[in-house]
């Protein structure tokens, strides 16, 4: 392992003889695809990083490639994957901007033409958003400031407060936890940074906007939010992407750590164009009496495979996973949720909506575990799925290893399909078929639109109609 | 189409299928204008099937004539029918969790009348309505028939009835499983429409919701078919006499089990 990492750290010292350039604003300019331990210096050249973060990518990118895709899951979709197709970084404009105005055009065509209304172009004035790999918009607002809340980009994050990114930066999950959290930590861009101090509330959920935007590039934010003791905040992030022609891949990670007594609620609206590969390592630490909450929405993409986990570390701690996943036609939702009870009198919630339509596929894959001495946790797992049109597909992969007696454990799932008898009472009213469709489907997840700032519920609305009548993708 | 002679509601020759079984066998039926009949008979006779049939439930096979108001409709879709002025009170009203019972009656009541109806004013009706079936306000925020008692089911289907103001409207069995109050809430409600003008069809099995709203004429269903019409009075003469006078295979033993609908 060591003398791999010397060899590995001369990479970057050559290069410019064998490839002919120096400079890696040029290396990224030519666009090259693929992925080697070429692109990962470059990457961190160009942010001119620590070295503890170079070395880490680099090693990320060993285990990347020493490890084998994984067996489960969708296995067929996952091996039509090219890495050597994929751009790792991609650079839209040339530095931070501070204001909407000084956005450039062709971003803000991108905004215009996803049809963010203008109420929600204010919340952007407090937001950053991803346009393609480079945060390139980002302003705290004065009020975070004030209270000593820190909501940057992940890049700034790590040149602004190294020392706590060094600390947190892969503890939840390290690089070697699955192959694609490998690739990420070491092509990592972009994504959010955030602490909030000890007995701390943020008032207003923080929100990100995250766009991939060009063909065939990868897109790998990397989030870290620390609640510190006793503190609150609400992150949102939501995705919209244009349709491509060629597969993409869109690969995160996401760490939460909430201390003794912080809640973090972690609410995610993402609707990727039916090429992306959305594979996703979302996982949270809760110490004593703290509570995590996961709301995610899953809706477009080929493939995507996303568990938030909660891993109940203190006692009293709670976790929760309310999502819902939308399958169209030719898509797969493989989404579902991990619980891991460690400390006595933690409890966790998972409740999971899915929606297959037409020849798609969703699929909820879950493991609560609660370990021996964990004694007195509650558990509460339930799946509801709703099946539309005759080839729509669901299952259901629940794990429970429960080493302690003392627990309470409950399990539920739900098939239904839209069903002949709920349709002709609803046209009976006047309902068009496509009406009476869409207001059994939107009724179906209302409980997780309830959940919802009321801006992205008007939007989840919309996503689902667009679905529904077939329309994108 | 306005013509005073033609009737509000008739049908010609209407067969109805469940799969190879015959369940209606031939059924004329008009009712003029301003008027308000009764389809009574047995459990399993085939009237529940015929109400639903004619609105196009989709597991039935139908054959026959359906005019509105003069128009044929018989072709149409169960949408197209409602926003034409065709109402089905359920006996077995569906539940829809996630819908609240105030979203689907403006979604409803604005494609019955082919406009948006505006919130307040769609607030206001419902309101005034509710009242009158003695609904309390919170029932507007609830899920579509989402854990109601048969007594809430039915008087929501009666809601409904009050709020889209059909033409003509099939009531199937919206007596049954009703307490006394109930059912003159109920009643009130059906009699309120009456007088707004909506020509109805009652489809019940007992004479007690005939306490409370008069009909014109009262038909006897019997396996599939009309076997007698008459004044209000034929009803209760059955309520004294039960059908088995009237049905020429009642050797056979009555038709229970075959399924309402």
């Amino acid at each position: 392992m060591s003398t791999e990492s010397e060899t590995r750290l001369d990479i970057g010292t050559d290069y410019a003889s064998k490839y002919g350039f120096h400079d890696p604003e040029e290396y990224f300019a030519r666009a090259p695809k693929g992925l080697s331990h070429e692109v990962v210096e470059m990457i961190s050249l160009l942010k001119k990083e620590p070295e503890w973060m170079r070395e880490l990518r680099h090693r990320s990118l060993d285990i990347f490639l020493a490890k084998p895709m994984p067996s489960w899951g969708d296995t067929e979709l996952l091996s039509q994957i090219d890495f050597d197709e994929i751009t790792y970084y991609v650079r839209a404009t040339e530095k931070q901007e501070k204001s909407w105005d000084d956005l450039p055009e062709g971003v803000k065509r991108t905004f215009d033409r996803l049809g963010i209304p203008e109420a929600e172009r204010k919340f952007l004035a407090g937001v950053s958003a991803q346009y393609e790999s480079e945060v390139v918009y980002h302003s705290v607002k004065e009020e975070l400031t004030k209270q000593g809340v820190i909501f940057l980009d992940m890049d700034s994050g790590l040149r602004e407060h190294e020392e706590i990114v060094k600390k947190f930066f892969g503890t939840v999950i390290p690089p070697a936890d699955n192959k694609f959290a490998a690739l990420n930590s070491a092509v990592w861009s972009g994504g959010s940074f955030i602490y909030v101090p000890p007995h701390t509330e943020v008032a207003i959920p923080l929100q990100a906007y995250f766009r991939i935007n060009a063909e065939r590039m990868g897109q790998f934010e990397r989030t870290l939010i620390i609640a510190d003791e006793g503190s609150k905040v609400h992150y949102i992030e939501g995705c919209t992407a244009p349709v491509y022609s060629t597969n993409s891949l869109h690969s995160a990670v996401v760490e939460l750590i909430a201390r003794k007594g912080a809640t973090i609620r972690y609410t995610t609206i993402q609707n990727w164009s039916n090429n992306i590969y959305n594979l996703v390592t979302k996982r949270a630490v809760a110490y004593e009496d703290a509570r995590v909450e996961w709301v995610d929405g899953n809706i477009g993409s080929k493939l995507t495979m996303k568990y938030p986990a909660v891993i109940l570390r203190g006692e009293r701690a709670h976790g929760e996973v309310l999502s819902i996943a939308f399958a169209g036609p030719g898509q797969h939702q493989d989404a579902g949720a991990k619980m891991t009870h460690l400390a006595p009198n933690t409890t966790s919630q998972i409740t999971s909506k899915s929606i297959s339509k037409d020849g798609g596929r969703a699929s909820y894959r879950g493991l609560v575990k609660i370990r021996k001495g964990a004694t007195g946790c509650k558990t509460s797992v339930q799946c509801d799925a709703l099946l539309i049109g005759a080839q729509a597909r669901t299952d259901t992969y629940p794990t429970m290893e429960i080493d302690e007696d003392d627990v309470r454990v409950e399990h539920e799932a739900r098939v239904s399909k839209l069903g002949d008898e709920q349709l002709f009472y609803l046209r009976s009213r006047g309902l068009s078929d496509a009406q009476a469709r869409l207001m059994i489907v939107n009724g179906f997840i209302e409980p997780f639109v309830r959940e919802l700032p009321m801006e992205y519920a008007v939007e989840l609305n919309r996503l689902i109609e667009l679905e529904m009548e077939g329309s994108v993708g | 189409m306005s013509d005073p002679s033609t009737p509000i509601f008739s049908c010609a020759d209407v067969h109805v299928f469940i799969g190879e079984k015959e369940v209606v066998k031939g059924v004329d039926l008009n009712v003029p204008r301003g008027e308000l009949h009764a389809i009574m008979g047995p459990n399993g006779s085939g009237k529940s099937t015929l109400a639903n049939a004619v609105m196009g439930h989709p597991a039935y096979a139908f054959s026959g004539k359906v005019f509105l108001d003069g128009e044929e409709i018989s072709g149409l879709a169960p949408d197209e029918k409602a926003r034409k002025g065709l109402f089905l009170a359920f006996q077995y009203p569906v539940a829809v969790p996630g819908v609240t019972v105030a979203s689907f009656l403006r979604a409803a009541v604005s494609a019955r009348r082919n406009a948006d109806v505006p919130v307040r004013e769609f607030r206001k009706e419902l309101m005034a309505r509710m009242e009158e079936l003695e609904m309390d306000t919170s029932f507007a925020g609830r899920y579509l028939n989402d854990g109601f008692s048969g007594g809430e089911k039915k008087r929501l289907e009666v809601l409904q009835l009050r709020m889209l103001r059909p033409r003509f409207a099939l009531l199937d069995e919206t007596d049954s499983g009703l307490d006394i109050d109930a059912l003159r809430i109920v009643a009130a409600g059906i009699n309120a429409a009456a007088a707004d003008g909506t020509g109805m069809l009652l489809v019940t099995h007992y004479q007690r919701l005939l306490n409370y709203v008069k009909p014109d004429v009262v038909h006897v269903f019997m396996d599939g078919r009309i076997v007698r019409s008459g004044g209000p009075e034929l009803a209760l003469e059955l309520e004294e006499r039960g059908y088995d006078w009237l049905d020429p295979a009642a050797r056979a033993g009555n038709g229970r089990g075959e399924g309402g609908r």
